[in-house]
């Protein structure tokens, strides 16, 4: 286990840092500590200063309070927004930010995410079954006959990378790379940032350039050419605007839904009652999704404050950061009824696991396929299946958390 | 019984078109609204009280 830059974290009420591999693989328990220690909202001095509300509460009234807390810096990494802005003057500020709409303020938001919907609703995402089933079955095809799998490495990892880069019109041959980056982006926020990370992010950017000026020569049917012709306040997006919506596209579509997707077959390779009744009746999978996003959300989301004020009971300071932990909201006994079980047939289930308020997230709907077709087709090839735990299963660093291997002993294929 | 998605509340989380299709239905931004002016036929109760209680912007409400 490796620390960040800030080194062991001494107390995880006072100094936590989420950017720390103990943060993810202890993240029930330390919460629950917290809550214990009757501390609703915990603060770290690193990265610049950050809150972390525990209650869907409090996780709530600031989601829905986008004037106190902006959204400009979705990730809390280790440089603060005028700080990265002193580092790349062309950087976007408030309202529109790097990754529009996602890191956008009103009344720009609602303009910017106008554009991105119909893309992702329901009705345009449902047709992608038929694809998502296929890559779902052809990397298991492509497993051979063995006992010994890695789900993550062979299986999850895939399967949303394929479909984001298809509706993006990236080269499917490049999805090493991008989920190189997204690691990178998401996963090493507490590394160092060495010549050699910062030359990632510029390879990173001269790419994603490239793609975008070559679409302008070769307009295509993508969602790259569909943003390239996109308006707002009646104009064309900027470049760097469509530079920020493909990255965060791929940034939010790959690791998110990969983490979903692993999150769901870790539970079901330890528990086998839900296996077998997932197995026995497909017909509960959608149910059992919903309880998987509720009980293994795997985003955590933030803000950013825009003046000093009182929040709570804490002196929250101008440009100080909130993490907004959607899964620990998903947790909290007042909303849930026994929220540490994992209920596959929960009726009620509010969950917030794709955020709450104006940034719902946008690929909602085509993740609850992906994750909802990557089961089903699991279970029906391997419909009986076990955790190998003489080997140990590490979780991501950083806002998004899923299972990086899974050592599976597969019983019965199909 | 009567079922009414507030608009103003509504995030398009989807979660009622998926579990009562009979009773929502959603636009083109992917935002839900009920269907038949809200009217819920007696089959359709439970159908209309687990949208309510699926829906994580509590933008669901019921008259009965």
């Amino acid at each position: 286990m490796t620390d960040t830059v800030y080194g062991p974290v001494t107390d995880w009420a006072t100094d936590f840092d989420h950017g720390a591999p103990e943060y993810n693989n202890n993240i029930h328990q330390i919460w629950d500590d917290l809550k214990a220690a009757g501390c609703p909202i915990a603060h770290t001095e690193r990265y610049g200063g950050v809150w972390l509300p525990l209650t869907h509460d409090l996780v709530k009234e600031i989601a829905y309070d986008p004037t106190h807390f902006s959204s400009l810096t979705p990730v809390v990494q280790q440089l603060k927004p005028s700080e990265v802005l002193k580092e790349d003057p062309e950087a976007l500020g408030a309202p529109i930010g790097p990754v529009p709409p996602i890191s956008s303020d009103p009344p720009f938001h609602a303009d910017a995410r106008r554009i991105l919907l119909p893309a992702f609703s329901p009705k345009m995402i449902d047709p992608w079954r038929t694809e998502v089933e296929e890559i779902c079955n052809k990397l298991i095809d492509d497993m051979g006959d063995v006992n010994m799998i890695d789900a993550a490495v062979q299986y999850t990892q895939h399967i949303p990378v394929l479909v984001v880069a298809q509706m993006v019109g990236l080269p499917l041959a490049d999805a090493d790379r991008f989920r190189g980056w997204v690691d990178m982006v998401l996963g090493g926020i507490g590394a160092e940032r060495t010549e050699e990370r910062m030359a990632q992010f510029i390879a990173m950017d001269e790419y994603l350039t490239k793609h975008i000026e070559d679409h302008i020569e070769n307009p295509r049917d993508d969602l790259t050419t569909y943003l390239l012709n996109s308006e707002i306040f009646g104009e064309k997006l900027s470049p760097r605007h469509v530079f920020g919506t493909i990255l965060l596209l791929i940034i939010a579509g790959i690791d998110t839904t990969w983490s979903g997707i692993g999150s769901s077959l870790w539970h079901l390779a330890s528990n086998a009652v839900d296996r077998r009744r997932l197995v026995e009746n497909p017909q509960m999978i959608p149910a059992a999704v919903e309880e998987f996003l509720r009980a293994y959300a795997p985003v955590t989301m933030a803000r950013m404050v825009t003046e000093d004020m009182e929040f709570h009971g804490v002196q929250m300071k101008k440009e100080d950061r909130v993490l907004l932990p959607f899964p620990a909201a998903n947790r909290d006994e007042n909303q849930f009824a026994n929220p540490a079980e994992v209920v596959i047939d929960r009726e009620e289930n509010r969950h917030a696991a794709f955020g709450l308020g104006i940034h719902r997230c946008i690929g909602s709907n085509l993740a609850r396929l992906e994750m909802n077709v990557a089961i089903e087709v699991f279970l029906k090839r391997f419909p009986d299946f076990e955790l190998d735990t003489t080997e140990q299963v590490t979780w991501s660093t950083g806002q998004v958390r899923g299972p990086r291997n899974l050592p599976f002993r597969i019983n019965a294929r199909a | 019984m009567r079922v009414h998605v507030d608009p103003s509340k509504c995030q398009g989380h989807n979660r009622c078109y998926a579990l009562a299709p009979e009773l929502f239905d959603v636009d083109d931004l992917g935002n839900a609204f009920e269907l038949n002016d809200g009217v819920v036929p007696a089959a359709l109760e439970d159908k209309a009280r687990l949208a309510l209680a699926n829906c994580p912007e509590f933008a669901i409400t019921i008259e009965e």
